[in-house]
């Protein structure tokens, strides 16, 4: 992708104080140069973080007489424990991750596409209100909405609309978050010129966004789109609440999977949660200098 | 907000008037239209969906909390105060209040204060730089539900690993469930774990923002790598820790999957409740047993109250003791 070029202003190295200038003279130029002592608390923190998921794995291969077995060596039951676990009707796992790919694919896309129209409203066009309106933006970042889960839940009653799938999908289409990163990120990289020339020829604003501006948005797109993905493919109360054992999503199914009768089946959970977090761990690796950029990013412009 | 929304009537733009006569070209008047009021079609979307999937409901549980409402028995009446009169002599009600904001605090503390401390670590030049970030972040793709069963293994009573860990150097096992400090640790910890890295991350991003001269002057001057993170550094980027503590405070309250997973999917939190937060109380409240809508949504709006408070109040702190360090 060519996304790695494009937007990493705050994922470019971190323009370390000039060694030519002043050298060695400056006690404060060492202190842009990492020390040993830094690197071991920084793979500290690393193994730290990474040991969990790791372990997770290793006990998802083992017997379940040996998941409490101390030195944490792989055992060779992974597969075994794989099919025990799909086998599982109640849990419907493989339809838990069917359904997550769709609800999570949806999502995505509709919020990088409100988010990059309403955010190049926001940067480029002149409307009256539009700063009130994009303060009302950002406020709604502010607003618990989880708290309003119980309103929520009875409208879904109302349209009928427990156990499906739209009711994990339509209340998250929008995201406050998204419209302003794509507001700040069309500020800067789309130029006022360029939409000037495409009025001067005729274009209409939608054409303007269609043809010019959103390409012009994509890096900032594929930030919010992974961002976007794996927030609602880890959604779980809302799903929790609103959907029915029968159409799960993967967290649900994760969830039936460690209560009730099936919570002993130490080494089947965990394939479950192995299998469950497989698909963002791709992602992650793939993506990761993506996602740590846009993460960065945001922490500059907010 | 509706306002703006319906001074576009979307039909509008497929039907440019035809009756007068005109000298320019329909185009031209699609134009001015189009520049005039397509921006507010292009915004609608947003505020239309958050209005009726977001805010009304937050909103509308204030109405739905002066109800004696339960589904199931199909009772609807209105009771005024009362769902809060009861809700003040609810000892669970106050026990997952106390829960919550015991493990609020435990888990965000540290949870901020390591995340500044590693991204000033981070703020170096140094190899493998990515990794390093990778690392740190990776917590934060797992899954919450995923998670809170990783952890409820590790701390598990009898042979969990870090029971193990405590009985290979001596100590005794902890009751990691039963006792209510320790179960508050342990779901402290799974947060900690998921989130300090993702923080350390925006805080490294604002640090980078930081002008380098202003280390260089303060190095002449003889400052201490340490004395420069204190006076220069976190006060440069307070903005951006300011927003940190009220997104956890936000976020913090609201904490439900990682106390759920913990005690194994159930809602009680515990035998005692001893790890029962406000989110599952309302759960259990509202979407078992009953379905006591009016006092779940009573209990919803009393959370609400209480992150706007605890908002603030941090909010106020943080600043006050960051701004202390500049002077």
């Amino acid at each position: 992708m060519t996304t790695a070029q494009t937007l990493p202003r705050s994922v470019a190295p971190p323009t370390p104080a000039p060694p030519r200038r002043r050298r060695g003279r400056v006690p404060g130029a060492q202190l842009w140069q990492a020390s040993p002592l830094t690197y071991l608390a920084l793979i500290m923190g690393s193994v730290l973080s990474v040991f969990p998921i790791i372990w997770s794995f290793i006990i998802a291969s083992r017997d379940n007489s040996a998941v409490y077995e101390m030195p944490p060596v792989p055992g060779d039951q992974l597969f075994t424990n794989i099919d025990r676990m799909l086998a599982n009707e109640d849990a419907a796992f493989v339809y838990g991750l069917v359904n997550s790919a769709v609800v999570s694919s949806v999502v995505t896309i509709s919020v990088i596409f409100f988010s990059s129209l309403a955010g190049f409203a926001f940067a480029k066009l002149k409307f009256r209100g539009s700063n009130a309106l994009l303060l009302v933006i950002i406020l709604t970042m502010m607003v618990p909405t989880q708290l309003g889960v119980i309103p929520l839940y009875m409208m879904m009653v109302e349209l009928e609309w427990t156990g499906t799938l739209q009711a994990v999908i339509v209340p998250f289409l929008v995201q406050g978050f998204g419209v302003f990163m794509m507001r700040q990120y069309a500020m800067s990289a789309i130029s006022d010129e360029l939409i000037e020339a495409a009025r001067l020829d005729g274009c209409s604003t939608w054409r303007i966004y269609w043809n010019v501006v959103l390409p012009g948005l994509r890096p900032a797109a594929a930030v919010l789109g992974l961002l976007t993905f794996m927030q609602t493919w880890n959604e779980f109360l809302w799903p929790f609440i609103v959907l029915t054992p029968d159409t799960p999503t993967v967290q649900y199914s994760l969830k039936i999977l460690s209560s009730g009768p099936y919570q002993t089946d130490y080494v089947a959970l965990f394939a479950g949660t192995a299998l469950a977090t497989l698909p963002l761990l791709i992602v992650f690796i793939i993506f990761g200098r993506q996602i740590i950029g846009g993460i960065m990013e945001g922490a500059v412009k907010s | 907000m509706s306002s703006t929304v319906g001074a576009v009537p979307p039909s509008a733009a497929a039907s440019p008037p035809s009756s007068v006569p005109q000298h320019r070209r329909p185009s031209y008047r699609f134009g001015r239209w189009d520049i005039k009021y397509s921006p507010y079609l292009y915004i609608a979307p947003f505020f239309v969906l958050f209005g009726v999937f977001g805010l009304f409901p937050v909103l509308y549980t204030v109405y739905v909390s002066l109800f004696d409402y339960e589904l199931l028995s199909g009772t609807k009446e209105f009771a005024g105060l009362e769902n809060y009169r009861v809700l003040m002599a609810d000892a669970q009600f106050w026990n997952a209040a106390y829960n919550t904001v015991g493990i609020f605090v435990l888990s965000t503390v540290p949870q901020l204060v390591v995340a500044l401390l590693l991204a000033n670590l981070l703020n170096r030049q140094m190899r493998a730089r990515t990794v390093l970030r990778m690392g740190i972040l990776i917590p934060n793709i797992t899954s919450v539900a995923a998670v809170g069963i990783i952890f409820a293994l590790i701390f598990a009573d009898r042979y969990g690993l870090i029971n193990w860990l405590l009985g290979t150097v001596g100590f005794d096992p902890i009751a990691w469930r039963d006792n209510r400090y320790a179960s508050w640790f342990a779901i402290s910890f799974m947060v900690d774990w998921r989130w300090t890295g993702y923080n350390a991350l925006i805080y490294l991003g604002a640090m980078q923002a930081i002008p380098k001269d202003l280390y260089e002057s303060a190095a002449l001057d003889g400052a201490s790598a340490w004395r420069q993170f204190w006076t220069i550094t976190v006060p440069l980027i307070r903005p951006t820790i300011l927003f940190t503590v009220v997104i956890s405070t936000i976020g913090g309250f609201q904490i439900f999957t990682e106390p759920l997973m913990y005690g194994f999917g159930l809602v009680r939190g515990g035998a005692d409740h001893q790890f029962q937060t406000l989110a599952m109380y309302i759960y259990e409240q509202t979407f078992t047993g009953n379905a006591e809508y009016g006092y779940g949504s009573a209990m919803s709006w009393l959370l609400f109250m209480m992150i706007i408070i605890f908002a603030l109040i941090n909010f106020a702190l943080v600043r006050r003791s960051v701004k202390g360090e500049k002077k």
